[in-house]
């Protein structure tokens, strides 16, 4: 089986796996109490805090623990607004976002704020020049902005966002979650959140970072924890191994993540050539370097992950052609690409380019398959 | 500017989920003569974006998407070829 789908997520990182079994047996206790046991998981949870800040470019202090990246988006997003009501309640974001970003929106507008959906290109990037109109207008309390896309892996401006954001005298909030741990964070975050899952990390720990300065008040009832930011006792033991990831997946990136871009770029020039009518969507080079998405036509998307699965190979769709869904993905709605027939291929740390020739291999005539079984000539 | 077009070609794939809309299109595109105009009527939300979607891959023109009186779209589009 080939699993290419670490956008999802990314399988545990040994690094992670052995800091975790270690840590459930020295790290179980309340770090928040006096005695030797708390002290010790303190201890080691200041430790990942000082670890996981130095990767993201971030303080320790200014670095809180979540139970996961849905968790700090949504506090990142509605803790800002909160603490910037009174510069006004209006909340600017691209139309790419996660979903987490974009129902924290709308929990936002049905709390009487307002929130502009700034469009991207044929290949989802974000125009700067009208993100920065955008926040721009009077009242902006935060701007969100994602390093790069989860579905397509198109990457975005954070840093001419964030140098517009600078100039208007707005906070930006920056989503890690697809590239924390394989790229460097852009600078000129004011927020940035980011998933321990998607760097090799266990499931159950998001980080959000608030630069000192910024304003920020939890709209959660009043807790101890986390300064103040995430309520509940931190789960120590998969925060140590969160930590011991994002070092080794860091430290791992640069000749890591240029091996797997290199194998996307083969999926992408491959892919055209092999099947027909079929769109490599997303920014070709200005992207994130695990992920490459193709759509293709007359393809139920669904039916065509069934195909692959059968065939060895763990991949995803934004595809909407099943019952539950009610509507295409915001994401390929926004960019004007097909929003069926679609296959996300996000390669793990790991994965081999046997893997990936083998991948080519087969999906030309699964792809051929389909089409004839749903009467295409 | 303003395109009024009377359909050559009506197809009705109204209460059909992606691709079917786009696999009907594609088979009877070919049956109107260059340069007319052919109407889908669609009510799947994929259909809206992948028409569009469909007429910039294969060349042809999106002329426009008007919405029906019960739900969905007659989505315009010019055979080029």
């Amino acid at each position: 089986m080939a699993y290419f789908d670490a956008a999802s997520t990314e399988p545990l990182h040994p690094r992670a796996r052995e800091a975790l079994l270690e840590a459930v047996d020295v790290g179980w206790a309340d770090p928040a109490r006096p005695y030797t046991q708390s002290r010790r998981a303190h201890l080691l949870l200041e430790q990942a805090r000082s670890e996981v800040a130095e990767v993201l470019g971030a303080r320790p202090d200014e670095v809180s623990f979540t139970s996961s990246g849905t968790q700090a988006v949504h506090l990142g997003v509605l803790g800002t607004l909160h603490g910037r009501r009174r510069a006004g309640r209006h909340l600017v974001t691209s139309a790419v976002e996660h979903s987490s970003v974009l129902h924290a929106a709308q929990l936002h507008e049905r709390d009487g704020g307002t929130v502009e959906t700034v469009g991207v290109s044929l290949t989802g990037r974000v125009d700067p020049a009208a993100f920065e109109a955008a926040v721009a207008r009077e009242g902006t309390a935060l701007a969100c902005l994602q390093t790069a896309n989860h579905e397509v892996g198109t990457s975005q401006p954070v840093a001419e966002a964030a140098e517009a954001c600078r100039r208007h005298g707005v906070p930006l909030l920056v989503d890690a979650a697809q590239t924390a741990g394989r790229l460097p964070v852009p600078a000129g975050w004011s927020v940035l959140t980011a998933s321990a899952h998607k760097w090799g990390g266990p499931a159950g720990v998001g980080v959000l970072a608030v630069r000192k300065g910024t304003r920020f008040r939890s709209f959660l009832p009043e807790d101890e924890r986390e300064r103040r930011r995430v309520p509940g006792f931190e789960n120590v033991p998969a925060i140590v191994a969160a930590a011991a990831a994002l070092r080794a997946m860091a430290q791992e990136a640069p000749g890591e993540q240029r091996r797997l871009s290199e194998l996307v770029g083969r999926i992408r020039e491959t892919i055209p050539k092999v099947v027909p009518d079929v769109e490599v969507i997303g920014e070709p080079v200005e992207r994130a370097p695990h992920i490459v998405t193709f759509s293709c036509l007359y393809v139920d998307g669904e039916v065509l992950l069934g195909e692959l699965d059968r065939a060895g190979f763990a991949v995803s769709s934004g595809s909407s052609c099943t019952a539950s869904t009610l509507r295409p993905s915001h994401v390929l709605e926004a960019m004007g690409v097909l929003t069926h027939g679609n296959v996300r291929v996000s390669l793990p740390r790991g994965a081999t380019a046997d893997e990936v020739d083998r991948f080519l291999a087969v999906l030309p005539e699964l792809v051929r398959r389909i089409r004839h079984d749903a009467g295409v000539a | 500017m303003t395109e009024v077009t009377t359909p050559a070609l009506t197809i009705d794939a109204l209460g059909k989920k992606c691709p079917i809309p786009i696999i009907m299109l594609a088979e009877q595109i070919n049956y109107v003569p260059l340069n007319s105009v052919v109407a889908v009527l669609a009510d799947d939300p994929a259909a809206f974006t992948d028409v569009p979607a469909w007429c910039r891959l294969k060349s042809h023109r999106h002329v426009g998407s008007y919405e029906l009186p019960g739900g969905g779209w007659a989505i315009h589009v010019r055979r080029n070829y």
